[in-house]
């Protein structure tokens, strides 16, 4: 077996860039910094008409804007829910249409969309697809065709729920959790077509998605470029990474948990459902255990904020670390907070059920595990500010998203330790705390990332600038609007008020919450109008923004350095570059520019002291 | 459990301002000039132990104290009254376990409208059950309770707020919290783990008073033994005026 691969290995170790390359230093020496090619190169499938290059398309740049765009959309849907919900909540009886079953239809949609159709499928699908080629040099996925599917499976999977606002009874309002019996019974509203399309579109999701996330997986591992080591990678790729192991292994709960309730709900089987009183009558039900729906919603539903919070935890570190204009502090120890805290989110999932009936004593491991969580993300988090120490920072848009990033995510995280330690989570949990706590944590510190990363990275894939001005004006009315929303409603609490309710009305002890809560709903309608300043941007600068250049941020990571820009398809031209160093050499003693890009070799750098990588 | 909440609000909060200060100090000494010297330091191992040991310090003081807690919370003392709590979509209704102190078994497979609770007939510890088919409670103040959770149909949850503790009623499964209360007063009862469309209207009244008038509404409420000789009346009374009629 070795002599076949080192056969194999000879002429391709001929024909690579760096003995070939005509630098005038030592190649001898540069050859320490990178190993020779393992794999011959692939073949791209290059599509002419319109339909394959653009619809049915197998480049994932492409495929990555086309979940962009799809998922933004939903994330607008999304949006536009929240309104309704909130107009209910600040101002009862303005709007006649909104009914209870209206209230919670619009509660389960915009949660359920927000969570998996838009952060995840942005996150992993958008930024995922295309990055990960250009950031460890290869030139597409490694099964552009499965990519093209996985696209069309998600694009699928919106329109089986988009659909379910059209059935009759509509879309199904069980909360986002579906929690069993509920779900399924004529008590909730949509609990016919509506949570079937529910659970169909869910399993679709799954299915597309795996087939997605095993491409990005394999591409890490398999199709990097000569010299891109594990540990030279962007914290982005560790990001996505470990992001995608963990809905590899997260998803095939929720997929399982989806397929039995259908089940239960059209055959009758009682996989989730015990004995019913409904009506009067006694339902065909019997022996099932709605807490063991619960103990497999959460085993996704955990990892899946780490799903979310993960690539935006890599992506925020890169963009810290170009806009500051030196290299992210403790590089080793923030891969291994990425992959710990992957890791240990796989273990900390009932701490959404410590009032759900489960044995009690769960929660003393519970509260334990999840707790033992805080260690490697505040480490993180110091990381990042200790970056900015003694550093040089540019405070444009992007730096504005981060520093946002840092204070929304802080304070969702230390409110995370009072929801995480069982006695202090008791009287919070079911109370606008916890809306408060997720929303920080994984609503607005991953949509800064995410706006950030647009205001980054729009240059690289449109080859133009967007409006600083408007962006600045955009990151204020969204920063201090979202604090406005969801800081008071930590209050809301503290004071006991409980979440998921149409209406409170004269509760003695909440009317202190009334004047809020038109405050609230006031603050959400103008953070979710400023964001018409990020589209204007984006449409406008599409055609009259600033040219951006190569490289107009001087980045080190090698999607910045493709031959074109935009990239084209294929990415690399003629040759796939060779890495020699990590992406974050900024400022380095005794180098001429502030930046050394990864295909830089140390023969053209010889006097900077640089830390080997 | 309020002590707890409050530790953790001082010390996340320092946290929170001293993350913030930092910031702001980086902010305005370090913003960008061309030129500008920039530290080069990839990693400082004793930094990144230093920060370790003490946010694991910080995290383990937070814990410990909230594991006490807890352990209070699940271990419920001797003397508590017990309380069954039965609920539905959208409503409550109570049973309260007589004079032998022990409530008897019920199933939902039984109830019928002349046995709301599915209370088990051959069961004599249900005889003298005390059933409230009312949403008011009545509780003696300083004296713990032990509130038993039984759903008829799908999740519910029996949360005052000013009593802090709640936990899910889920059907097939008993489960329980207790707490003591200690102020007289008329407290609101609402659900807290969603529910359906009347979620938000399940609302129900605690009443906490004195030792007296607690035992006055006690002698108010019905029995098991008093609802089935009611039914019996009645249905004797049914076949009299049926007889009389023919």
């Amino acid at each position: 077996m070795s002599d076949e691969y080192n056969q194999q290995n000879t002429p391709l170790e001929a024909q690579s860039s760096e003995t070939m390359s005509g630098s005038s230093g030592t190649p001898s020496k540069d050859i320490d910094y990178v190993r020779p090619a393992e794999i011959p190169e692939q073949d791209l499938y290059h599509g002419h008409s319109f339909i394959t290059k653009w619809v049915f398309c197998q480049d994932a740049k492409i495929i990555g804007v086309q979940y962009f765009l799809t998922a933004v959309f939903t994330g607008v849907v999304g949006l536009i829910l929240s309104w309704l919900m909130r107009l209910q909540l600040g101002y009862p009886e303005l709007v006649p249409f909104i009914t209870a079953e209206h209230y919670y239809q619009f509660v389960t949609m915009h949660g359920m969309i927000m969570v998996v159709y838009f952060l995840t499928a942005l996150f992993l699908g958008g930024f995922g697809n295309y990055l990960i080629p250009l950031m460890v040099g290869a030139r597409d996925m490694v099964f552009p065709y499965v990519n093209m599917i996985s696209f069309w499976m998600f694009f699928i999977a919106v329109c089986v729920l988009m659909a379910s606002f059209f059935v009759p009874g509509g879309p199904t309002g069980a909360g986002w959790t579906l929690y069993p019996p509920q779900a399924i019974l004529p008590g909730t509203p949509g609990a016919n077509m509506g949570i079937i399309l529910m659970l169909i579109s869910l399993s679709l999701f799954v299915i597309g998605f795996t087939m997605g996330g095993l491409n990005y997986i394999i591409t890490i591992l398999q199709a990097r470029t000569r010299g891109m080591t594990l540990m030279r990678m962007p914290l982005t790729i560790w990001g996505i990474f470990t992001a995608t192991a963990l809905a590899m292994l997260a998803f095939p709960a929720l997929l399982v948990s989806c397929i039995m309730m259908t089940l239960d709900k059209l055959l009758e089987t009682s996989f989730f459902m015990p004995s019913i009183l409904q009506a009067g009558e006694v339902l065909s039900y019997e022996g099932g255990s709605p807490v063991l729906f619960q103990h497999l919603f959460w085993f996704f539903g955990h990892p899946e904020v780490y799903i979310v919070a993960l690539p935006a935890f890599g992506i925020v570190s890169d963009l810290i670390s170009v806009h500051a204009r030196k290299n992210i502090f403790g590089y080793r120890m923030m891969v291994w907070a990425i992959v710990g805290i992957g890791g240990l989110s796989f273990f900390v999932w009932a701490h959404h059920m410590y009032v759900s009936g489960m044995n009690p004593w769960f929660g003393f491991f519970f509260a334990t595990t999840t707790l033992i969580i805080a260690v490697p993300t505040a480490l993180k988090v110091y990381n990042w500010i200790i970056t900015l120490f003694k550093a040089n920072i540019r405070m444009n848009t992007v730096m504005l998203f981060c520093l946002g990033f840092i204070v929304t995510f802080v304070n969702g995280g230390i409110t995370g330790i009072f929801l995480g330690n069982v006695a202090v989570d008791i009287p919070l949990s079911d109370t606008y705390f916890v809306i408060a706590h997720f929303h920080m944590v994984m609503g607005i510190a991953p949509l800064m990332v995410i706006m950030g990363a647009v205001y980054h990275w729009f240059p690289l894939v449109t080859g133009r600038m967007l409006s600083e001005k408007l962006g600045k004006w955009h990151f204020w009315f969204t920063f201090l609007g979202a604090y406005s929303i969801y800081f008071p409603m930590h209050y809301l609490g503290f004071i006991g008020v409980p979440r998921r309710y149409f209406e409170m009305y004269d509760s003695p002890y909440v009317t202190s919450a009334v004047g809020m809560n038109e405050f609230i709903t006031l603050a959400a309608l103008i953070v979710g109008f400023s964001q018409l300043i990020f589209i204007y941007n984006i449409v406008t600068s599409l055609k009259i923004g600033k040219p951006a250049g190569k490289n107009p941020w001087k980045a080190n990571s090698l999607e910045w350095l493709t031959p074109d820009v935009p990239p084209t398809h294929g990415n690399w031209g003629e040759k796939l570059p060779v890495i020699y160093r990590w992406p974050y050499d900024f400022n380095v003693p005794g180098a001429k520019e502030d930046y050394i890009t990864q295909t830089t070799p140390p023969s053209e750098v010889i006097n900077a002291e640089v830390e080997k990588t | 459990m309020d002590d707890t909440i409050n530790l953790t609000f001082w010390i996340g909060g320092g946290v929170f301002i001293l993350v913030c200060l930092f910031m702001v100090y980086c902010i305005l000494k370090f913003s960008y000039k061309e030129g500008r010297k920039v530290e080069y330091k990839p990693e400082d191992h004793k930094l990144e132990k230093i920060l370790t040991i003490a946010t694991t310090v910080g995290v383990i003081a937070l814990l410990a104290p909230g594991l006490i807690v807890y352990n209070n919370y699940i271990n419920t003392p001797k003397n508590a009254l017990q309380v069954e709590v039965n609920a539905w979509q959208w409503g409550w209704q109570y049973r309260l376990p007589g004079e032998d102190g022990i409530l008897g078994t019920a199933q939902v497979a039984k109830i019928t409208d002349d046995n709301p609770f599915g209370m088990n007939l051959d069961d004599p510890n249900g005889k003298d059950d005390i059933l409230i088919q009312d949403d008011v409670l009545h509780l003696k103040t300083d004296r713990p309770v032990k509130i038993l959770l039984r759903s008829l149909d799908v999740l519910h949850n029996y949360y005052v707020p000013q009593f802090r503790a709640k936990m899910d009623a889920i059907p097939g499964i008993i489960s329980y919290y207790w707490f003591e209360p200690n102020k007289i007063g008329e407290y609101e009862v609402l659900c807290a783990e969603y529910c359906g469309v009347g979620h938000y209207a399940m609302r129900a009244k605690v009443i906490v008073e004195n030792e007296d008038n607690y035992e006055n509404w006690i002698k108010e409420q019905e029995t098991f033994s008093d609802l089935i000789a009611k039914q019996e009346n009645n249905k004797l009374k049914t076949t009299l005026v049926a007889q009389n009629n023919d």
